[in-house]
């Protein structure tokens, strides 16, 4: 039996156990110890390398502090009345009806044109049947077996590909790396695998939404995609729709690896509940998420839109240790109302000839506050390194604010470094240009600002786009005015 | 068409124009001529409704609609139409997009379908004809990196497209060597008709030479001091905006 084949023949026997993850009955009391760690693992059947891993970060956590350097505010969190393993909420627990969710965010899935009992689902209200995607799922599958391409949760990863995992998980974001980054890794409760087998291109965009399980698993999730030489993975993360949870934290780690001449395209639209008109209830999205470029010529491409959360502290980036890699990093991220967003990238060029590429797009509103912090940094071997920083900021009205930390580091002088920023109002020229053109001024805010966007929705795939363009009209509305 | 009376508006508390009177019919040019600080941008903008100006007296009256108590994309759904002195860079807005946005915009205010691709793409070769224009600027962001010229053309085009009643042409001569001028004039002439009136607010005779109005008014101080036909605007040529304030003196 060739290699190729037996990973077909592992991920079609998969089919038979269905798409779903299996359901535990019980959920951990609040608190964190090492018991606490160990059920964890229990609980999810992990093989003891996994177990080990867990409790050497839990142990590196104790030593670790909370950071404190991020432009953001917000009440201490209390790690020991956070509940790390928690089962699927009984129906009983969950609210009743969309009577009981707040109005305004009823009335954007109404704008977003999201079916009913999807919205039931999004917003967390027990329905009897989720969707009819099931079928849609398995068809999907299929497709992917053919090519070799596994696509399952982490969970089923770790039970059924240790092979495929270890070598692999906490490589590029090791566990010392940040605190966050360092809880996760003891109590992550699920995520996403990907592995694309060498010179496979893989046949369809990878999108989470086609994983229904994955809606339950966002607290502390864990991501890892291995593309092996010359082969293509695109992945879209999120939802346009803005998506409730329970769980106010949210500490993802996402570990991206490009083998020689494989390129890795990952797509984020975060649309998570930011809280109510006082930023009351929203989400703290504190993710880890970093990509190696780890062959030569290898490309790693993030492009995010973030218009959720009640606070964003996420710096998506690349190691470019292959010669004459590529990393991209195009975001656009939104903040209003009461939100804040310290976000950017990071690239670090260790191999010869590698180049990077950063567009930020940030677009602030309300008493919306946002930060773009990057760095850039060219290592002694990089020899002719280049990047280009383009950072631009968009104020609409007067209470919000923008700032640009950008960083670079340069070791070897034969490096290329262009580094753009500006900062910009939608002005009223602008405004009552197209109003004498007969478009309303929500219209014309909306225009501006995708306009402002392009560059980093041109990177995104096409119904993305589209969904991208038309859930940044709607966070928008009435922010002039 | 468009009556103007008695019209006064501030800029802050300065009064800039102080009491203007002006009557325009279906299917006149009326050129308003004046010297720089005459109230002629001023006219312009609370015409198409800009913030920053207090109307404190007078009225402006657009076909019965009592224009000065509409928002700016009100009275451009009513057919107005201002060609931009300084038109405004939109970067990453695609300029078809735009104008797709804006006519469909117009088209639903005034109860009428919206146009399809297909439709938009026919109607926009249709109008590049007219204008002799080639298709360039279609594909480019909304008067982003466009020259002079471009800008001004680009106005114009924007003018036959969304088809209004009534156009005010704001300085549309400023800033363009004589070819450029020429094109701009050309394309207004084409969108000439009986039912189309537009006042063409200009520093220079020269343009009148290419757009010959039925009307020429002579703005100064913020007021209509002197209408005449086309003739009045060779005697400014000649004696310039000096016997002006000799005439208001005297």
């Amino acid at each position: 039996m060739t290699g190729a084949s037996a990973v077909e023949d592992i991920v079609k026997s998969e089919y038979e156990h269905g798409f779903t993850t299996q359901i535990e009955s019980d959920t951990l009391p609040p608190g964190l110890d090492e018991e606490v760690v160990r059920a964890i693992s229990q609980r999810k059947g992990e093989p003891e390398f996994m177990t080990e891993q867990r409790l050497k970060a839990y142990r590196h956590w104790l030593t670790m502090r909370e950071p404190e350097w991020a432009a953001v505010d917000y009440p201490r969190i209390d790690f020991q009345a956070i509940s790390y393993y928690s089962a699927p909420k009984r129906p009983e627990d969950m609210p009743k009806s969309l009577d009981e969710i707040d109005p305004l965010l009823l009335e954007t899935y109404n704008k977003l044109g999201i079916p009913i009992e999807e919205q039931k689902a999004l917003a967390g209200i027990a329905v009897d049947a989720v969707f009819d995607s099931v079928s849609v799922a398995t068809t999907f599958r299929a497709t992917l077996a053919e090519a070799g391409v596994i696509f399952c949760s982490i969970s089923e990863a770790l039970h059924d590909y240790p092979e495929l995992v270890k070598p692999y998980l906490g490589t590029v974001v090791p566990y010392t790396d940040n605190f966050y980054a360092c809880l996760n890794a003891a109590v992550f409760s699920d995520g996403t695998f990907v592995y694309v087998p060498k010179g496979v291109r893989c046949p369809m965009e990878l999108s989470t939404y086609f994983r229904i399980n994955a809606r339950n698993t966002g607290q502390f999730e864990r991501t890892l995609i291995v593309a092996e030489a010359g082969s293509y993975v695109s992945y879209l993360e999120g939802c346009t729709a803005p998506q409730r949870d329970e769980n106010q934290l949210h500490a993802a780690v996402v570990e991206l690896i490009a083998m020689e001449d494989a390129e890795i395209k990952y797509s984020t639209v975060q649309n998570w509940y930011p809280g109510d008109a006082q930023g009351v209830g929203g989400i703290y999205n504190f993710v880890t998420k970093r990509g190696d470029c780890r062959g030569a010529r290898s490309k790693i491409s993030w492009t995010q839109v973030e218009t959720g959360s009640a606070i964003t502290w996420k710096y998506p980036s690349c190691i470019l240790r292959g010669d004459g890699s590529v990393g991209e990093f195009y975001s656009v991220a939104v903040t209003k109302g009461r939100q804040q967003a310290d976000t950017g990238t990071k690239m670090i060029h260790i191999g010869k000839n590698t180049s990077s590429t950063i567009v930020s797009k940030g677009i602030s509103a309300g008493e919306g506050r946002q930060t773009y912090r990057g760095l850039v940094r060219i290592g002694q071997r990089a020899e002719g390194a280049r990047n280009h920083t383009q950072c631009d900021s968009l104020l609409i009205g007067d209470r919000c604010a923008a700032n640009t930390v950008p960083y670079i580091e340069v070791k070897n002088p034969s490096a290329k470094m262009e580094h753009e920023a500006t900062t910009s109002k939608i002005s009223d020229d602008q405004l009552f240009y197209c109003r004498s053109r007969g478009l309303t001024e929500e219209d014309a805010v909306s225009m501006i600002v995708n306009g402002f966007c392009k560059e980093v929705f041109n990177e995104l795939p096409m119904e993305f786009a589209v969904e991208a363009q038309k859930l940044l009209s709607i966070s928008l509305e009435g922010a002039v005015g | 068409m468009l009556s103007v009376k008695g019209l006064r508006a501030n800029v802050g508390d300065k009064e800039i124009l102080k009491g203007l009177d002006l009557e325009i019919g279906p299917g006149e040019v009326h050129a308003i001529m004046g010297p720089n600080g005459s109230g002629k941008s001023t006219l312009s903008h609370v015409l198409s409704g800009r913030d920053g100006y207090t109307v404190t007296a007078g009225s402006a009256t657009f076909e019965g609609h009592d224009l000065l108590e509409l928002e700016p994309e009100e009275r451009a759904q009513l057919g107005l139409f201002l060609a931009f002195q300084y038109p405004v860079e939109l970067p990453g807005v695609n300029n078809t997009y735009f104008l797709k946005a804006a006519l469909n915009s117009l088209r639903k205010a005034r109860g009428e379908p919206e146009l399809d691709a297909v439709a938009f793409l026919r109607l926009i070769k249709e109008k590049l004809k007219i204008l002799h224009l080639d298709d360039s600027l279609l594909k480019r962001a909304v008067n982003a990196g466009f020259s002079g010229g471009e800008k001004k053309r680009n106005e114009i085009f924007q003018m036959a497209l969304l088809e209004p009643k009534f156009a005010i042409l704001d300085e549309t001569d400023s800033g363009l060597d004589i070819d450029a001028l020429r094109v701009v004039a050309e394309g207004v002439n084409a969108l000439r008709s009986p039912e189309r009136s537009m006042i063409v607010v200009t520093h220079y005779q020269r343009l009148l030479d290419y757009i010959q109005p039925d009307y020429v008014h002579v703005l100064a101080h913020g007021r209509i001091i002197r209408s005449g036909g086309k003739e009045l605007a060779l005697e400014l040529e000649e004696k310039g905006y000096g016997w002006i304030d000799a005439e208001l003196a005297a």
